[in-house]
């Protein structure tokens, strides 16, 4: 499977954009903090992280011996850049027209 | 990370690429320009040895010291600001560097930490890190940039 097949079938899960949601609030948590307060199993937190892993959307490391998981951006940043952005430009594009146009030939 | 521990920030690419051609991407100033919206980095890049991160106009925008250099895997370097006075009172932070060579690929690991809780300057550097990253993986793998 494609790269970017991977990334969208991973956040194509309310569980799993849960989880994403989760670190975004709070960056680097162990299985158990964020399994806490969750209506789901261990089991099915650990397999939601396996998948969001892959799909490179968390990033794990050691800290001693506690797994800590982090929200790795890197990917989404490459949907905003493929689709969004260029968008982004022309907004700016069209209101520095705007801008130009109401305050005429103003020189300050 | 609750408001009392450290704050940090792991950003991981995969890029199609080799950790000799990634290293270079890194620590060579030309190529560093090309990716860091033209800001370029000075170093003699040697354990000990100072690094500056220079915006275009010849102001220095961070600067810190090469804790580890052990080419073409692993970087360390302590980073402080020196554009934000605000930032800059936060003193030292620490970026390490991972590069680990896989089938066709090399994973890109940058981890950003400080022990300050809530660190403005962590912040405002992970802000810029996704971007960066999504350069040097385009350039690396077509020869162009994403965005300017």
């Amino acid at each position: 499977m494609q790269e970017i097949d991977t990334l969208f079938k991973a956040l194509a899960d309310p569980s799993r954009r849960q989880l994403l949601d989760r670190l975004h609030a709070e960056n680097g948590q162990t299985l158990g903090q964020l399994c806490a307060g969750l209506a789901m199993s261990r089991q099915a937190v650990t397999q939601h992280l396996a998948l969001l892993t892959a799909a490179n959307l968390v990033a794990v490391q050691w800290q001693g011996r506690e797994k800590l998981h982090y929200l790795n951006p890197v990917p989404l940043h490459e949907i905003y850049a493929r689709w969004i952005q260029k968008f982004e430009r022309q907004g700016l594009d069209a209101l520095h027209d705007l801008k130009t146009k109401l305050e005429g030939n103003r020189h300050d | 990370m609750t408001e009392t521990t450290a704050t940090k920030f792991v950003y991981v690419t995969f890029i199609r690429t080799t950790a000799d051609q990634l290293w270079s991407a890194l620590t060579g100033p030309d190529f560093i320009r090309k990716y860091w919206f033209g800001m370029h980095i000075e170093s003699d890049w040697k354990v000990g040895a100072t690094w500056k991160l220079v915006f275009t106009d010849g102001r220095i925008a961070d600067f810190g010291e090469v804790l580890e250099f052990d080419p073409p895997k692993r970087l360390v370097l302590k980073w402080c600001n020196e554009w934000s006075p605000e930032m800059k009172a936060e003193g030292e932070t620490r970026c390490t560097m991972e590069l680990e060579a896989l089938d066709g690929a090399v994973k890109l690991s940058v981890t950003h930490e400080t022990a300050r809780p809530q660190s403005k300057f962590i912040q405002a550097v992970s802000g810029g890190w996704p971007r960066i990253l999504s350069n040097l993986k385009s350039l690396l793998e077509t020869g162009e940039i994403v965005l300017k």
